[in-house]
């Protein structure tokens, strides 16, 4: 890695300070990506800029909801009483991310922001377009099993590899940032971007920006939330193809359906064609296979992903089942 | 004195190793140490056009670049007899000594600098470009030539055969006729490889992570074109190895350029990534094995082909034929063996090697076979027990492997196995059973050692030996207190250095039953010099003989080696296998609940590190069979996956319930202290016996290994 410069952040106007002075200058929080990032040369920033001195680590009732602060660690949100009572998709999502020593590093804020696990993004003597844009994409017809089917272009078909993104996609969860130009309020299913033709892009923040918190609203589909991971080892791996369902039953049909999918595409994944075919209808097996027929609907399989598509809809019909108890 | 040999005695270094205290290769400091950074091809075959290092000159702490046109020219002195470590025929890797580029990852430059993050940051500047030639990166088994005669006359034959295995194959009434294989592997030992080398003139001190410290200082002697006598190797721990440490590999050169070059000792430690080009890897085999048997089962013909990687620029060839000679009795075998040449880094043992893919083919074969007979799988190795090893056609030294095949099965329970599969669900779960026979030669080399008794009671053994994690340290404390008649906290056993007396190379698991009977040997010289002072006071103590005597110590050296007992006898360590799989019907997830291994491995020195050897191995096997494979990318020539997050071995939760038994067994005809060998026997088998219990789970075969989620998802 080549040397960069280091500085504490005190507050938050205090690191977009910060920031605004060091143009090629980077924020890092638990650094578990990043430091792999760093080593591998994938990327060269001038400064690191840490984020850990800033007082957001706090977990706390927002309205009916959660407010999360965006240092506070995966195992911390995981093992949170109300995280696990009322949003179970989440505790379930985090308790199955990575390996219990990174959940004690990772946060929460950077846990959304990690980057693709794409075999030539990672390998800085290939091509990549996210990585030197315009370079090509090796993956497309190369090794990637563990790539996209979902959200890809011509350009880049990595996959978004996270496991939470999708748990807080089914949940409604918002975000807010702070930036220059002030606090600002997204869903996070407005975070990530597809790659086009740009996938060196990843996200909608803008330059300088922090996420600070993260915001769960309370509701009848959160409470009866569920999380799929596929992987190849039992444990400390990213999913091959992962579901979240959050689903509110009401006299006996779907009312309110959310499901996203992990591991399949190029961010976290909202299936609403799925989600379609279940409001309105009781939550049976027939209705969970209906429903999942539809999760792969528009992928672009390749050798090395076709598999992908059978697995999606697998997870999308186990992950409805749980949330209809019959699995 | 009650016995110390068979106790299970917590390791000695452990409390060393625990608190950080052990000196690993990287982490020796002589003074001024100065740090290199390797620099890699790119490009899997062509020339280097240029190297512009301008700007990493200027980067601050940069020492020296060292590339082929400024480097020295090195001797590379033609090696009397090859050590078998080395492939038998090609050359070498010459570092620096051309523009030439045979594989991607080839070292081409390194960068020295004042600290590893500053020659880390330059080597990141250095500018390559190339004249890129058309390589060959698809293994194509058409492309596999027969091993040259060098290699052949090493033990793999390109053809080998007793009887007519093609007549009798195709009159056997029942017969199995498949292609099988596995990926390429990696060791991914913890430790990174790494040398810290330091001159004194025209002598030379390596530090390194060696299995072989005696070997180092003989390929750096024919490399720089100096006397051995002037090479010291200091190599007290390993952090793991698995056969990656068995060659003395290009880095060992670089550290000892740099060092030269800046006249400072100057230390280089692979990355991660590194670990995937600069050392070996277990190469892709891809294997055609036919049975035909007797329809009691009986086997009429083994044919047996394989086909294994190698690079351009040494032959790698491996003993993967030698299962289907040696572990069954067949009047009929015919193997043949064919090396498919790639743009790649040279592969290199991996634990087992040959062995254990080969063990691979013939037990999925056998599995097969069984389900084609009808018959149980465990019943149709009895039925082929091989008395004797008709491949040299001698008996062996010793043998309980039917012991180990009846204590495996009561273990496991295998009595109960439905025969058809998909007959056991446990919930959502389909569960299958499969098991496995693994056989591994066992070998003995001459080993010296030095025995010293101190007059406070204290001894000391000494051999150039080395433990990369097995417990030598610990064992060789056994083998020394009991011979010496002294308790273990009394002994210090001290390995890993070439100024100690020399031992063979630490892999084949041949150390105990050499290093094992060298140090045997010396402590008996040792109390035999004790008896004599001693005369007639056969009470006195070892201290008040030496006090007696005026001795502030007292000290012996032998070598202890074999006979020719290997002419009479053939040995081997023995196990069955047995495993248990639950699979996820829906997404393909296979997991391993239980593994139950028997071993006859011979004396069992000390029983808790010898299952701590064996767990392991099964995980290794667990990992062969599941989840091991290096994502070539056969246009780029490249491991893709050359990280640990990418490249997967089993994690904890991967693993359940491993049940290991030691077989009572001692082998004194082949060697005094009746120990075989453990460290190779534990990863064979494992990987066919999964294969089998996901075909007993799924009804599916699956002959390619890793066997993933899609090799099982049925529409």
């Amino acid at each position: 890695m080549l040397p960069f410069g280091y500085a504490q952040a005190k507050d938050v106007g205090n690191a977009i300070q910060l920031m605004g002075r060091a143009p090629h200058a980077m924020f890092v929080a638990g650094g578990t990506d990043m430091l792999q990032l760093l080593r591998e040369g994938v990327i060269e920033p001038a400064e690191l800029i840490d984020l850990n001195a800033l007082p957001l680590a706090g977990i706390e009732a927002d309205g009916e909801g959660l407010r999360i602060g965006a240092l506070a660690r995966l195992s911390d949100v995981a093992d949170h009483a109300r995280v696990r009572a009322e949003f179970p998709v989440l505790a379930r999502a985090l308790a199955e991310t990575a390996s219990p020593q990174v959940r004690n590093m990772a946060t929460i804020g950077g846990n959304l922001l990690q980057r693709t696990r794409c075999l030539y993004f990672r390998d800085v003597a290939v091509p990549c377009n996210k990585r030197q844009p315009g370079s090509g994409c090796p993956a497309l017809d190369g090794q990637n099993r563990m790539n996209a089917i979902l959200g890809g272009s011509a350009h880049c078909i990595a996959a978004y590899p996270g496991d939470m993104a999708n748990a807080l996609i089914v949940l409604d969860a918002m975000l807010t940032v702070h930036g220059p130009e002030g606090e600002r309020r997204l869903k996070v299913e407005e975070l990530h971007r597809e790659p086009g033709d740009a996938p060196h892009v990843e996200t909608t923040m803008r330059p300088g920006e922090i996420i600070t918190a993260i915001h769960l609203p309370s509701s009848a589909h959160a409470g009866n939330s569920h999380y799929v991971k596929i992987r190849d080892r039992a444990s400390f791996e990213w999913a091959l193809v992962s579901a979240a369902a959050a689903i509110e039953v009401a006299d006996g049909a779907v009312r309110v359906a959310r499901v996203a999918a992990g591991g399949v595409a190029t961010k976290p994944w909202r299936l609403p064609e799925v989600e379609h075919r279940l409001v309105g209808r009781k939550l049976d097996e027939a209705a969970a296979l209906t429903a999942a027929e539809a999760a792969a609907h528009g992928a672009a399989l390749r050798p090395g992903t076709a598999f992908k598509a059978i697995l999606l809809r697998r997870a999308v019909e186990r992950v409805l089942l749980m949330a209809g108890g019959l699995a | 004195m009650s016995a110390v040999i068979g106790q299970p005695v917590p390791r000695v270094d452990g409390p060393a190793k625990v608190t950080g205290q052990a000196q690993y290769a990287a982490e020796f400091r002589p003074y001024h140490l100065a740090f290199a950074a390797i620099v890699s091809s790119t490009i899997p075959r062509g020339h280097i056009r240029t190297v512009d290092v301008a700007e990493a000159e200027r980067a601050p702490g940069v020492l020296a670049i060292i590339t082929h046109e400024n480097c020295e020219r090195l001797p590379y002195k033609e090696l009397g007899k090859r050590p078998q470590v080395d492939p038998n025929s090609g050359e070498q890797l010459h570092v620096f000594q051309s523009a030439e580029v045979l594989f991607a990852g080839q070292p081409i430059a390194a960068v020295v600098a004042e600290t590893q993050e500053a020659a880390d940051g330059a080597a990141r500047l250095v500018r390559v470009a190339y004249t890129v030639d058309e390589p060959t990166t698809v293994f194509q088994i058409s492309d596999g030539k027969p091993p040259s005669r060098e290699t052949a006359e090493a033990g793999r034959p390109a053809e080998s055969a007793r009887g007519d295995a093609g007549s009798a194959l195709g009159l056997a009434p029942v017969k199995v006729d498949i292609a099988c294989g596995h990926a390429r592997e990696h060791h991914n030992a913890m430790e990174p490889h790494a040398t810290i080398a330091e001159w004194d003139g025209d002598r030379l001190t390596l530090y390194d992570k060696s299995q072989w410290v005696s070997n180092v200082r003989m390929e750096i002697a024919h490399v720089f074109g100096i006397p051995e006598a002037n090479i010291r190797v200091i190599s007290p721990f390993v952090g793991g190895a698995f056969g990656s440490a068995l060659r003395t590999w290009p880095h060992v050169t670089i550290a000892a350029l740099c060092a030269r070059r800046v006249h400072r000792p100057v230390r280089v430690e692979l990355t991660r990534r590194e670990c995937f080009t600069a050392i070996g890897f277990r190469p892709l085999t891809r294997h055609r094995i036919a049975l035909g048997a007797e329809r009691d089962g009986r086997l009429q013909a083994i044919v047996h082909e394989a086909y294994g990687q190698t690079s351009m620029y040494e032959e790698y060839a491996e003993t993967t034929l030698e299962p289907a000679r040696t572990t069954y009795s067949c009047p009929n075998v015919r193997t043949q063996y064919r090396l498919v040449e790639m743009n790649t880094n040279t592969p290199c043992p991996m634990r087992a090697p040959g062995v254990s893919t080969g063990t691979l083919a013939v037990e999925m074969a056998m599995n097969e076979l069984a389900e084609a007979l009808g018959m149980d799988p465990l019943e149709l190795r009895l039925r082929n027990y091989a008395e004797r090893d008709e491949s040299s056609n001698l008996p062996w030294s010793s043998k309980a492997l039917r012991e180990c095949y009846r204590v495996g099965a009561e273990r496991f329970g295998w009595s109960r196995r439905p025969a058809a599969p998909r007959a056991m669900r446990d919930g959502g779960c389909l569960v299958g059973w499969g098991m496995a026979s693994a056989i591994y030669h066992a070998n003995r080399s001459a080993c010296a050692a030095q025995a010293i008794l101190y007059a406070n009671g204290q001894a000391v053994v000494r051999t150039a030996a080395s433990d990369m994690g097995p417990g030598t340290y610990t064992s060789m404390t056994q083998v020394a207190a009991e011979t010496l008649g002294l308790p273990i906290e009394k002994v210090d056993v001290e390995i890993g250095d070439t100024a100690m007396p020399k031992a063979p190379v630490h892999g084949g698991s041949i150390t105990m039953a050499s290093v094992g009977n060298g140090v045997k040997a010396a402590c008996e010289a040792l109390r035999e010099k004790l008896r004599a002072l001693a005369g007639n006071e056969t009470d006195a103590s070892p201290e008040a003989i030496l006090r007696k005597h005026e001795l502030d110590h007292l000290e012996a050296e032998a070598e202890s080696k074999p006979g020719d007992e290997s002419e009479k006898y053939a040995s081997a360590a023995f196990g069955a296998v047995f495993a248990e799989v639950r699979v996820d019907p829906a997404f393909g997830t296979v997991r391993v609940p239980r593994l139950v291994g028997a071993y006859d491995a011979g004396r069992i020195i000390n029983p808790m590190i010898a299952r701590s050897q064996c767990i392991g191995g099964m995980v290794g096997g667990l990992g062969m069979a599941l989840l091991e494979a290096a994502e070539w990318d056969e246009r780029l020539g490249r491991v893709m996956n050359a990280n640990l997050a990418e490249y997967l071995v089993p994690v904890c939760a991967d693993v359940a319930e491993l049940d290991v038994t030691f077989v009572p067994s001692e082998d004194t005809i082949f060697n005094p202290l009746g120990a075989k060998g453990l460290a190779e026997i534990a990863l064979c088998g494992v990987a066919p016996a999964i294969a089998e219990a996901v075909w007993h789970a799924t009804g599916k075969r699956v002959r390619d290994l890793p066997i993933r989620v899609e090799d099982l998802l049925a529409e």
